[in-house]
């Protein structure tokens, strides 16, 4: 019986069984930020350990770093107090650190893949939930907490149970106008928000054989908003094209063997899965959330859900999210007013997406009364963008252009929402309070449908708006 | 490492409501800006327990008939969304001592287990009884029996299940596995050896 990569690759990084039945797994690949990290170094001073293997361990800044000015000390002394105890903690680790002014800054799940540290069959944990991004790499990729992170620092394994794989098939065409964001918010819909509890999703199917390195990251990023702890792509040549030539990847005769080494990954033609779900990709369309957490989502076509569509145990829930959203069963949600448009994070805040973006805003100009913010994933994103001038189009068409930085997709630097302001958002959660104002709201969408929303400062469907 | 062995938690109840409790909801973000653990518990629940104008709400953790409650009922799926530890160590800052809920996110429950903060579920059904009983008895006192997998509440018992690994961490006193994980490192070398990608550049 065949095995499958997310197998492959945990028996390749299994150490022991621990005496609770959990697993100590290697974890090859290990990055941190300023925000879960802090903690675990002062854990490994409190225990006077070193930290085991420094080289395999990467750090940046994002979370709280300001998108509009980078003149230090920053404002917040909160923020500055912990990018200062980042650099600290690595300087005095001897971990590498791509720092604000090193040009490669950015959103530890941009930063990894564009830097080739991402790479297939491997394991890689960070204090963040949206490590999961990785997967579209084919590495098994957790989000972990601070006490792992200590785990990780001090032994390079961490304890965990081996979790069970559900094969995801999209298959067919997806509709011109639907995107991958739409895909990974279709299945959550579907599945649930705690659907993957226990799972790892493999991702596959002809819409997935098409994808791009970046769409299989927008896709894999949000795996946790389905409760799954990690998803994954199997690798393949659009992954190989992708890291070749990246300054972490493997170069000349190590190439070579590298490639050999990821194929032998793959999920094998008869392993057998733990679960499968089915997706016909013609289906699905362009997907919105409605409420406060990101299954609750329809089309954009499609009215919001009443109690009576609704499942009895599901009410409570449905009644507490219209009343956070100020919104109304039955509704259709086009037509509902933004105040705010956010372009950016780990799901989307790559250079795929803004120039997709850049190609329907050309000549457009965003409504009156809209803050529309653009926030380039890295500064390698940033810099691309620039070179192809990219950011010109959006700056003309209105929309403010940051520094790299997770910005407003959650409230730990100065990009925040005000009062019950409503935001289209590329990002990943539309939680209560997530963009920093506990009244804010939140309206999860594809990158081109927020770029839509913010020229005509309403939720609109793009297609209509940019067929015109 | 010689840790605690968590047999059963004892204490009174106050229930937060509501299913897909996330972690933004248990410590919003604008909290998380600290480089150490301390003083989180005074933001656990932030704006539920307070309003605009930082005035409290009329939220249970604010009714003084559930002052000092030590066990947390919640709902289903408790925990999601992020993978904070800032969330379980908010809420053990705060004073509790177990988790009831029909569910837990992934991550949350590994995260509480590490800190020696039980998770433990009952069924929807039960969960409703329980909270009846926290409601109208707020002075009676829960005892979760992590060995049994029982929650004993007046004169009812109800089934509490753990998970195997986490009711052998706890009640073998091994819910933080890093003495465990150094205990391997020759095994670490060796298994590195196997793998290109780790070796030194």
């Amino acid at each position: 019986m065949g095995q499958t990569l997310f197998e492959k690759v945990w028996e390749a990084h299994a150490i022991r069984e621990l005496r609770n039945g959990q697993t100590q797994l290697l974890i090859g690949t290990h990055l941190i930020h300023e925000v879960t990290s802090p903690q675990a170094f002062a854990m490994l001073r409190e225990m006077g350990l070193p930290v085991a293997f420094p080289d395999r361990t990467f750090a940046t800044v994002d979370h709280i770093i300001p998108t509009d000015q980078r003149t230090e000390p920053f404002s917040d002394p909160l923020a500055d107090a912990m990018i200062k105890e980042l650099r600290k903690n690595c300087l005095e680790f001897g971990i590498t650190y791509f720092d604000v002014f090193s040009g490669k800054q950015g959103i530890v799940h941009v930063v990894g893949p564009e830097q080739g540290i991402t790479q297939p069959g491997t394991t890689i944990a960070c204090g963040d939930s949206h490590t999961s991004t990785h997967g579209a790499f084919g590495a098994i990729a957790f989000g972990i907490g601070t006490s792992q992170v200590r785990d990780v620092l001090a032994t390079q394994t961490m304890a965990i149970g081996k979790l069970k794989v559900r094969r995801i098939n999209v298959d067919g065409k997806l509709p011109a106008g639907t995107y991958a964001k739409d895909v990974i918010l279709h299945i959550i819909r579907k599945l649930g928000v705690n659907g993957g509890n226990g799972f790892a999703y493999e991702y596959g199917g002809e819409v997935f054989d098409k994808f791009t390195m970046e769409e299989r990251m927008t896709v894999c990023n949000m795996s946790i908003e389905g409760g799954a702890r990690a998803g994954y792509v199997n690798p393949d040549e659009t992954t190989y094209a992708y890291l070749h030539g990246r300054p972490y990847s493997p170069k000349g005769d190590d190439w070579k063997r590298a490639i050999n080494r990821w194929e032998s990954y793959v999920s094998d033609a008869d392993c057998v899965y733990d679960d499968v779900a089915n997706f016909d990709a013609k289906e699905i369309e362009p997907t919105v959330t409605w409420g406060i957490n990101p299954g609750q989502a329809v089309f954009i076509s499609e009215r919001l859900p009443t109690p009576e569509t609704t499942p009895e145990d599901q009410r409570g829930s449905l009644a507490e999210a219209l009343e956070h959203m100020k919104l109304q069963p039955g509704q259709p949600i086009k037509g509902t007013p933004i105040q705010v448009a956010f372009l950016g994070s780990c799901t989307n805040g790559r250079l795929s997406d803004f120039k997709e973006v850049a190609r329907h805003i050309e000549g457009r100009h965003v409504a009156r009364g809209v803050k529309a913010i653009a926030v380039p994933g890295s500064q390698g994103v940033g810099a691309a963008c620039k070179e192809l001038g990219i950011d010109r189009i959006f700056t003309a068409a209105g929309f403010e252009w940051r520094e790299a930085g997770c910005s407003m997709c959650l409230a730990m630097n100065p990009d925040k929402l005000v009062g019950d302001q409503l935001c289209a958002s590329s990002s990943n959660r539309n939680f209560k309070g997530r963009q920093g104002s506990p009244t804010g709201r939140t309206v999860l969408m594809s990158p081109v449908m927020v770029a839509a929303a913010a020229i005509t400062g309403e939720i609109t469907d793009a297609r209509e708006l940019f067929s015109r | 490492m010689a840790l605690r062995k968590i047999l059963e938690v004892k204490g009174t109840c106050v229930s937060v409501p509501g299913d897909d409790v996330d972690t933004d909801r248990i410590i919003p973000a604008r909290y998380l800006k600290c480089v150490t653990f301390d003083g989180l518990g005074e933001s656990l629940f932030y704006d539920v327990r307070f309003d605009q104008n930082g005035n409290p709400t009329n939220c249970s953790l604010n009714d003084p008939r559930f002052a000092g409650a030590t066990i947390l009922i919640c709902g289903r799926n408790f925990g999601c969304g992020s993978s904070r530890e800032h969330a379980p160590q908010a809420i053990y800052r705060y004073g509790f001592r177990a988790i009831v809920a029909e569910s837990f996110a992934e991550i949350f429950f590994g995260n509480a287990t590490t800190l020696g903060l039980p998770c433990v579920s009952a069924s929807r059904g039960d969960l409703g009884r329980i909270r009846q009983i926290a409601d109208s008895e707020p002075k009676r006192e829960m005892t979760i029996d992590l060995t049994a997998e029982m929650i004993r509440f007046g004169d009812n018992e109800f089934q509490a299940s753990i998970g195997p690994s986490a009711r052998d961490a706890l009640i073998n006193g091994r819910w933080d596995p890093i003495g465990e994980l150094l205990e391997a490192s020759a095994l670490v070398k060796e298994q590195m050896a196997q793998l290109p990608y780790v070796q030194a550049r």
